[in-house]
C-alpha cells in the first residue's frame, strides 16, 4: 500500500498543477477559444493522475495494459493537452495550434489525432458508460489496469451517467474510478440553480458506489483518495473532488462567465501575473 | 413458394456459431434478447453476454469502450432504438472514432407490425446513411443474414445491420457468396431495373414475373450494402436499362431511393421512381397488410415500373 505522498512529491505535483494552469491560460488566449473555468479547476487532479498515478508510457501511448483515463468533461481539453505535453506524449510546440485547422489538438479530445487520449469526448454524458465498457473489457481480456473517468458536475445532469452508474454496480467494477470535478458552476450558472445535484454523494451511495468527498485542490487528498479507491475490491468508487471553477485566477473563480470565453490581452497578462508566470514564457 | 425463415432466428444462430470461433466477440442487449435472439449466444457464452436492461444509450457507449480494448461488440436492440435513442452515442463514440462495433437493429421497417408506429423503424437507414464511417447492411433473407454477419464480424470498423422480425421467404442457397459493398444482379432484363433492398425482394420478384407476362423485361439489382453503395452496379444498370425503380421498406426519403438517386445524379441520370413508405407514419396491423397499405405492394411496384417505363419512352 502506498503510504502517501512525500513532502517533496506534494511540492512537485503542486508545481505541475500551477504549470498546467499557466499553459491552459496561454493556450486559450492564443487560440482565442476554449474553456478556461473547467480546465483550471482540474489542474491538481490532472497533475496527480499523470505524474503520480496513471500507469502509462509516453513512448508507447497505445500500450494495451496502460491505465485508461476518459476525460468525460472533454471541455477541459486544454488541461489535458498541457499535461500530455509535460508528460512527453506530445510536443509542447503544438500547444499553440489548439483548435486550429490541421492541428492534432481538436477543440475537444480526439483519440485518433492526439497520442495519449484514450477516448474522444466533448459531448457530455458519455464517459462513464465508456469507462464501464473499458473496465468490462479489462476483466474479459484478463488485463490488469484501472479505468479513471473524469466527470464534470454539470455533466451529471445527463441521465446516462446514472444508467452507467447502475451498470457499473451491477458488474462490481472495482477497477473503475470516477472523479467528479465538483466546481459547482456550469455553463449557464451555479449548478444548484440550473439543475440541483445535491445530495450528490447520497445519489452515488444509492447507486451502490463507494464514495468519498475531498478537497480537489489538495494534491495530497486527491492522491490519498485514489489510494483509497484502489483498495476497494467490491464495487466502483467515486471521488467527489470539491473544486473552484477558474481556480488560480481571482477574476475567473466561481463564475460561469469564464466557462467558455477567452481572455483579452489585458486579462491574459493579469492572469499570468497571478499564476506567477510571464505572459510570453 | 420458397420456404420462410425468420432472419432473427438465423442471426441468433450465427452469432452463437461465431462466438465459438472468436473469443473476442461480445454481445450486448437491452432487455430484448428473447426478441433479438441474442439469448442463444447468452446461453452458450454467459461471460461474454451483457444485458444492460432498458438502457440503449448506455449500452452503445459501453460497446464503444469494449471495442477500445480489442473486443468485437455486437450491440443489439430494436432498430428504432439503436438508431434514434442511441444515435448520438453511435456518432460520438463509435463512428467518429471508427470503433469496431457492430450495431444490430432488429425489428426493422414495419416488421414489428402489431406494436404500431412507436416500434416501427421507417427512417433508420436515413439516419445511419448520414453518418460518416459506418457501413450499412440490409439482408434480404435468412441465408444472406448469416453470410452477412460472418462477413461483418471480420470487417474492421462500425457496421449497422438491419434485420427483419418476421419469417420471410428464402432466396439464397448456401453456395451464395456475400460480398460487402457489392450488389447482386438476380434477374436480367433490358427495359428497366428494379433496385431492391431487404425483405421486399420477394414482392419485387413477383412484380418482375407479372411485368414479364405483360412483355416488360425487368432487371433486378439487389442492394444489400446501402453504404458504401455499389456505385458501379447502379450506374451500369442505369446505362443498360435507362429506367429504375427503387424498392425499400423505409421512408422514400433518405434510404435506398435517395442513395440510388445520388448515384444517378453523378453518373448516368435516368427516369426513376421510388417505392416505399410515402413520408408518413404507419399503424398497427398484420405485417403484409401494412406493407400493402403503406405503398409497398406488388401492385405498387408494377405501377411504378410502368410509370418509369413510360417516362423513359417519352424521353
Amino acid at each position: 500500500m502506498n503510504i502517501g505522498l512525500t513532502q517533496e512529491k506534494v511540492k512537485e505535483l503542486e508545481k505541475i498543477a500551477l504549470q498546467i494552469r499557466r499553459m491552459v491560460v496561454k493556450m486559450v488566449f492564443t487560440a482565442q477559444s476554449g474553456h478556461l473555468g473547467g480546465s483550471l479547476s482540474v489542474a491538481e487532479i490532472i497533475s496527480v493522475l499523470y505524474f503520480s498515478e496513471l500507469k502509462i508510457d509516453p513512448r508507447n501511448p497505445n500500450w494495451p495494459d496502460r491505465d485508461r483515463l476518459v476525460p468525460s468533461k472533454g471541455h477541459c481539453a486544454p488541461a489535458i493537452y498541457a499535461v500530455l505535453a509535460l508528460r512527453g506524449f506530445i510536443d509542447s510546440g503544438c500547444l499553440t495550434t489548439l483548435r486550429q485547422a490541421d492541428s492534432i489538438l481538436q477543440g475537444h479530445p480526439y483519440m485518433k489525432s492526439t497520442p495519449g487520449i484514450d477516448m474522444s469526448t466533448g459531448s457530455l454524458g458519455h464517459g462513464l458508460s465508456i469507462g464501464v465498457g473499458m473496465a468490462l473489457g479489462e476483466r474479459l481480456k484478463r488485463s490488469n489496469f484501472l479505468v479513471y473517468v473524469l466527470l464534470g458536475d454539470g455533466e451529471l445532469n445527463e441521465g446516462q451517467n446514472w444508467e452507467a452508474a447502475m451498470a457499473a454496480a451491477k458488474h462490481s467494477l472495482s477497477h473503475l474510478i470516477a472523479i467528479v470535478d465538483r466546481n459547482r458552476v456550469q455553463l449557464d450558472g451555479p449548478t444548484e440553480e440550473i439543475m440541483p445535484m445535491e445530495p450528490l454523494i447520497e445519489k452515488w451511495k444509492a447507486f451502490n458506489w463507494n464514495t468519498i468527498s475531498i478537497d480537489g485542490h489538495s494534491v495530497k487528498e486527491v492522491s490519498d483518495s485514489i489510494q483509497w479507491a484502489k483498495q476497494n475490491h467490491d464495487r466502483p468508487s467515486v471521488i467527489i473532488a470539491n473544486t473552484i471553477k477558474g481556480k488560480g485566477v481571482s477574476f475567473m473563480e466561481n463564475t460561469h462567465k469564464w466557462h467558455g470565453r477567452p481572455p483579452t490581452r489585458e486579462e491574459y497578462e493579469l492572469a499570468m501575473e497571478e499564476l506567477g508566470g510571464e505572459a510570453d514564457e | 413458394m420458397n420456404k420462410t425463415v425468420a432472419m432473427r432466428e438465423s442471426y441468433g444462430e450465427v452469432l452463437a456459431e461465431l462466438g465459438e470461433k472468436n473469443p473476442d466477440i461480445v454481445v450486448l442487449d437491452c432487455d430484448v434478447s428473447h426478441s433479438t435472439k441474442t439469448l442463444y449466444f447468452g446461453e452458450r457464452f454467459p461471460e461474454r453476454f451483457f444485458n444492460f436492461g432498458i438502457q440503449e444509450a448506455n449500452m452503445m457507449d459501453i460497446a464503444a469502450g469494449l471495442a477500445t480494448v480489442g473486443l468485437i461488440p455486437f450491440a443489439n436492440t430494436f432498430s428504432f432504438l439503436a438508431t434514434l435513442r442511441a444515435a448520438e452515442q453511435i456518432r460520438t463514440s463509435i463512428a467518429y472514432n471508427y470503433l469496431n462495433v457492430k450495431i444490430i437493429g432488429s425489428y426493422g421497417g414495419l416488421s414489428d407490425s402489431y406494436d404500431g408506429s412507436s416500434h416501427q423503424s421507417i427512417f433508420d437507414l436515413a439516419v445511419m446513411r448520414g453518418m460518416p464511417n459506418i457501413k450499412i447492411v440490409v439482408p434480404s433473407d435468412s441465408v444472406e443474414t448469416k453470410k452477412a454477419v460472418r462477413e461483418i464480424a471480420v470487417t474492421s470498423g462500425p457496421v449497422y445491420l438491419r434485420l427483419c422480425r418476421n419469417e420471410v421467404p428464402v432466396f439464397f442457397d448456401e453456395s451464395y457468396e456475400f460480398a460487402l459493398g457489392k450488389a447482386n444482379v438476380l434477374r436480367e432484363g433490358t427495359d428497366l431495373t428494379l433496385v431492391v433492398t431487404g425483405i421486399l425482394l420477394d414482392r419485387t420478384m413477383n412484380a418482375a414475373e407479372e411485368l414479364e407476362g405483360e412483355g416488360i423485361h425487368c432487371q433486378i439489382l439487389q442492394v444489400h450494402t446501402l453504404k458504401p453503395i455499389d456505385h458501379q452496379a447502379i450506374a451500369k444498370a442505369s446505362e443498360e436499362t435507362g429506367a429504375l425503380v427503387t424498392i425499400e421498406e423505409h421512408n422514400i426519403i433518405g434510404g435506398l431511393g435517395s442513395a440510388v438517386a445520388e448515384v444517378l445524379a453523378s453518373s448516368r441520370p435516368a427516369p426513376m421512381e421510388r417505392v416505399g413508405i410515402q413520408d408518413r407514419f404507419a399503424e398497427s396491423g398484420d405485417y403484409h397488410q401494412l406493407l400493402d397499405k403503406y405503398g409497398m405492394s406488388c401492385r405498387d411496384i408494377v405501377n411504378a415500373a410502368k410509370k418509369v417505363l413510360q417516362r423513359k419512352l417519352q424521353q
